[in-house]
């Protein structure tokens, strides 16, 4: 099998009952796989709810290792569209041409780098540091810090040892915390500043509010956005001819990164925790129970994507929900979008091929849930123009 | 070219011109407050979200399928609404106003 080709977990259970069942922690959720079902619920926040106990609606489920609520994401409305009308303008920033220009110069500048490398392992010498370093210019903070956030690996809270790691979360959460305390002290013009000067409906912001939001925006963006370089990176590798159509029509980028977003889906899914007991096809669904919102699934459905399992690069209408859906959809997807950007235009000036040496598959695993995301490792030579 | 017009939501009227690309393209070339576009056009986002005033409904023909199946979500939607993204400019459109959801 092709190391690019990411199957469909879901196409018998979405077919045959629209929903399927995985225990998570004792927590177990009822996972919605088909496409209108997992928007029709995504859209009803006031029985399928965001603001429950934090770390909740997570899955696999984050209650044992966060208490801190992250925001905009764990908060239903109204107080959701205060924080998020706040947030919004700054996550829109990597459409500014300035923003651009140095993205593209730092990933230009790593891509020179593993050019002249025989073989490159691509998560940790390629996505993880590009994605480090991009998070600076998200943060708008020094380029140097992402040596530190390269030094922490892949997951900001899974290790190697076990899924959901509170020792690494803690890494995070008391990082988060001195930076705060630093930017109180000697205010700049970056992320933790702006929030502390912010006020949300006329009252400042908590510092409880603030972590919220900077762990959201690290822990967010790492897998998703490591996986997704990482995926394109050996979907390219493997189609030589789709690389040179970007080049000879490069139009076609802007549906291109939809496509793959479609395809690869980084997030597989998020969960709600029901409000009032309820059906969702057919299904009953108790109050104080949790779903689930498979993207990954919806992003499959037959009745909606011709050639569902096909990466079709132009693929002009694409109704998918890789970057969520409704009012919690992602708040770092302008962000994740350039980047894939910036990736496929830079490929296609400085890459002749790719050749993939050897790759080992990440498969998520939950219950009886096995879904491939990527890979745990991944040798790749860059073949210069 | 086709003129076209948009109302933002806080009554500005902005006219341009276009002839080629989509509604959406032209609306967020202009930076028309309201419209992002964020997918790029592909009718993933519904950040292209506009009311076409009732009298060049007839100009601006009906949404498709996976086009409404979009707007059924949105608290925003009306009878009036169509994803800008999926409305091409051309000469058929000369004079149309569309008033931005959002």
């Amino acid at each position: 099998m092709k190391s690019s080709k990411f199957s469909d977990a879901f196409e018998e259970a979405r077919l045959d009952k629209g929903v399927d069942y995985i225990n998570d922690q004792d927590d177990p959720a009822m996972m919605v796989l088909g496409h209108k079902d997992v928007r029709k619920c995504a859209h009803n926040w006031k029985t399928f709810q965001s603001g429950a106990v934090p770390g909740r609606i997570v899955i696999p489920s984050e209650v044992d290792i966060r208490d801190v609520r992250q925001i905009p994401f764990e908060v239903d409305p109204p107080a959701h569209k205060s924080y998020r009308d706040l947030v919004e303008p700054w996550f829109k920033r990597p459409l500014e041409e300035v923003y651009t220009a140095k993205l593209t110069q730092q990933i230009s500048s790593l891509l020179d780098e593993v050019l002249e490398k025989d073989a490159v392992e691509v998560i940790s010498e390629f996505s993880l540091v590009l994605q480090s370093r991009a998070l600076t210019l998200l943060l708008n903070i020094p380029y140097s810090e992402a040596d530190l956030w390269i030094s922490w690996g892949t997951h900001v809270f899974r290790s190697e040892e076990s899924a959901l790691d509170a020792d690494k979360a803690n890494i995070l959460y008391d990082y988060i915390d001195e930076q705060i305390d630093k930017a109180i002290e000697n205010p700049g013009e970056d992320l933790y500043s702006v929030l502390l000067s912010s006020e949300v409906d006329g009252k400042k912001l908590t510092k409880e509010e603030i972590k919220g939001v900077m762990i959201l925006t690290f822990a967010g963006g790492r897998d998703t956005v490591i996986n997704a370089v990482t995926n394109t990176i050996a979907y390219f590798a493997e189609h030589p001819k789709s690389l040179q159509n970007l080049q000879d029509n490069p139009e076609i980028i802007g549906t291109a990164i939809e496509e793959l977003i479609r395809y690869f889906s980084p997030l597989t899914q998020m969960g709600r925790v029901v409000t009032e007991d309820t059906q969702v096809c057919e299904h009953a669904a108790k109050a104080d129970s949790r779903i689930s919102l498979c993207w990954a699934s919806a992003n499959r459905d037959a009745s909606v994507f011709e050639n569902a399992n096909e990466v079709v690069l132009d693929r002009k209408i694409n109704p998918h929900v890789g970057f969520g859906f409704g009012k919690h959809s992602c708040l770092g997807a302008t962000h994740a979008r350039q980047i894939l950007r910036v990736l496929m235009t830079t490929l296609t000036e400085k890459v002749d091929s790719m050749d993939i040496i050897e790759s080992v598959e990440n498969i998520e695993e939950i219950d009886k849930m096995k879904r491939k995301v990527g890979f745990d490792s991944i040798t790749v030579r860059f073949n210069k123009k | 070219m086709a003129k076209i017009t948009f109302i933002t939501s806080d009554n500005e009227t902005i006219t341009v011109e276009g002839n080629s690309g989509s509604v959406m393209e032209l609306a967020v070339k202009n930076n028309v407050k309201g419209i992002d576009g964020d997918c790029g056009g592909v009718c993933s986002c519904a950040t292209c979200h506009v009311h076409v005033e009732p009298e060049f409904t007839s100009k601006t023909g009906e949404a498709s399928e996976l086009e409404s199946d979009m707007l059924e979500f949105d608290d925003l939607t009306n009878e009036y609404s169509r994803l800008s993204c999926q409305l091409q400019v051309s000469d058929d459109l000369d004079g149309v106003v569309f008033k931005v959801a959002k």
